[in-house]
């Protein structure tokens, strides 16, 4: 049996849907089908690939308008009546194909206030308890597939490159907070230029997550709460004003 | 081949490439919380057959018997629990989606705009002063509890009847509502960083831990409550009113 792939075939300058016939066997996923459509009809078809394994973040597409990662998408999830439309995230600006630039990405990481350590112990070392670190290990396991960039509507319709981290790095961010041995406050750094209030718990990114970091619930919402802790709560405010304290290091 | 002319990025309201019935969760979403609304609504206006035998609706409890309100009580009983609804993390979701489109499902294109403002700006900007709504609508929970005891209290003597067991079945959906709300989750010991550094903090963690298998289901219990309510409310009105008996089981 066969299936169409309708691949959006362009660069910055715009483009077009294209239709390319693929044969279908068993085991099948999406990155499958462009591989084939590559070797069989268009060689200069553009797309990131590297661990076919759901590993290394880099195969993410919108797969019938859905975030996907195309690696980890069976060909069978779809009729194969129906062309499967494969474009490149619609957050991001184009190179090529279903390649962008998620360079954005990387400067946002880079003004993060990094792991600031308390200091070590008489021995010169740190010690963790495991029911410390568990929480965070959820955040760990993010690929940096930026599918949940791409699907958050405060980057993708409303265009606040400027002004809003996104979810990744509320991610990244709660893996830092809520470390054992952090000492920094990043609460500043989220309410200002992490723009988390722009964020409005509306879930997106944790429905895309292939890793199933529960994204809202257990990194955006406790974020959220310690920038309340820190900004909103009148009673800490007036207590903080009466005893002249400022906010947590 | 087939060239099919596309915008990339469709500026549309509503555009999208997802095949599915998105708009299917949204609509409905939309339309069983208005209804709910609704009937609560209707329900706090009538100021009567609210309360008979050993049974008191959950939307005017605690009773007030005072009759020189200009409105009736349960208005004023309401205002705390319908605020801390409003500033919910989940209904936030909820409407947000199905009523202010913004967005009305995931990789659907919304009315875009750079003036989006979230909850930076007033008036939800005021959605983060949830945790002082949760503190007063858990003062009601002993109250919802004693509605229990007196729905076990037909005319002096223990029984149970039907009523009882939806007042029963509704205070309780009201506890892990409220015990599994996220700003409970954070004060209750999600704003530590070290659990294991005090006995306090270890005391706090499993609480923590536990507040947090109950708001993996927040949701559930969000929905699962609003209709309780709503239809503990319901059966005590048609009690009151005569439409139907109360079956005592005990
Ligand atoms: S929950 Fe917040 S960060 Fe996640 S997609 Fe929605 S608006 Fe964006
Ligand atoms: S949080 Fe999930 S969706 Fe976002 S970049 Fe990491 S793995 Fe991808
Ligand atoms: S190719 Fe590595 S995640 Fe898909
Ligand atoms: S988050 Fe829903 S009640 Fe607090």
């Amino acid at each position: 049996m066969d299936a169409v792939l309708r691949i959006f075939r362009g660069d910055a300058q715009g483009g077009q849907f294209q239709d390319y016939t693929v044969p279908l066997h068993e085991g099948m996923v999406v990155l499958d089908a462009i591989h084939h459509v590559q070797a069989h009809a268009a060689s200069d078809l553009a797309c990131r690939w590297n661990c076919k394994a759901g590993r290394c973040g880099s195969c993410s597409a919108e797969v019938d308008g859905k975030p996907k990662l195309m690696c980890m998408t069976r060909m069978d999830e779809f009729q194969p009546s129906e062309p499967i439309t494969v474009a490149p995230l619609k957050a991001f600006p184009v190179i090529k194909d279903l390649v962008c630039d998620v360079s954005w990405n990387y400067e946002v990481n880079k003004r993060i206030p990094p792991f600031h350590p308390k200091p070590p112990e008489p021995d010169g070392t740190w010690r963790m308890q495991q029911e410390d670190i568990d929480r965070v290990q959820e955040f760990r396991k993010c690929i940096e597939c930026f599918l949940c960039q791409d699907v958050c509507h405060v980057l993708r319709d409303h265009e606040k490159k400027d002004s809003f981290a996104g979810p990744r790095f509320f991610v990244r961010v709660a893996s830092l907070e809520m470390h054992p041995l952090d000492v920094a406050s990043r609460t500043a750094y989220l309410e200002e230029q992490g723009g988390i209030g722009l964020c409005n718990i509306t879930k997106c990114c944790t429905e895309v997550c292939p890793e199933s970091i529960r994204i809202t619930d257990n990194a955006i919402i406790p974020l959220k709460e310690r920038v309340v802790d820190d900004f909103y709560d009148p009673v800490r405010l007036a207590w903080r004003w009466l005893t002249r304290r400022d906010r947590a290091p | 081949m087939m060239v099919v002319s596309g915008e990339l990025r469709r500026p549309r309201f509503g555009a999208t490439e997802r095949r599915d019935a998105w708009w299917v969760a949204p609509l409905l979403q939309g339309l069983v919380l208005a209804s709910l609304i609704a009937y609560a609504n209707w329900a706090a206006f009538q100021g009567t057959n609210y309360h008979v035998g050993g049974y008191l609706s959950p939307l005017y409890s605690p009773l007030i018997t005072v009759d020189w309100l200009p409105v009736p009580p349960s208005f004023i009983i309401l205002l705390p629990p319908v605020l801390f609804r409003a500033t919910c993390y989940y209904y936030r979701k909820a409407y947000y989606r199905s009523y202010f489109l913004d967005p009305p499902a995931c990789a659907v294109a919304e009315i875009r705009g750079t003036s989006y403002r979230g909850e930076t700006a007033f008036p939800f900007v005021l959605q983060n002063l949830h945790r002082y709504l949760f503190f007063i609508t858990f003062l009601y929970l002993p109250f919802l509890w004693s509605d229990v005891v007196h729905a076990t209290n037909f005319g002096g003597s223990f029984g149970i009847g039907v009523g009882t067991l939806i007042i029963l079945l509704n205070t309780s959906a009201l506890t892990l509502y409220s015990f599994s709300c996220h700003s409970a989750r954070h004060l209750i010991g999600g704003n530590l960083d070290c659990f294991s550094c005090s006995a306090f903090n270890r005391a706090r963690h499993a609480a923590w831990s536990r507040a947090s298998v109950l708001n993996e289901r927040h949701m559930l219990f969000a929905w699962l409550s609003f209709f309780t309510v709503c239809g503990a409310d319901l059966y005590v009105r048609l009690v009151a009113s005569g439409a139907i008996v109360d079956p005592r089981l005990l």
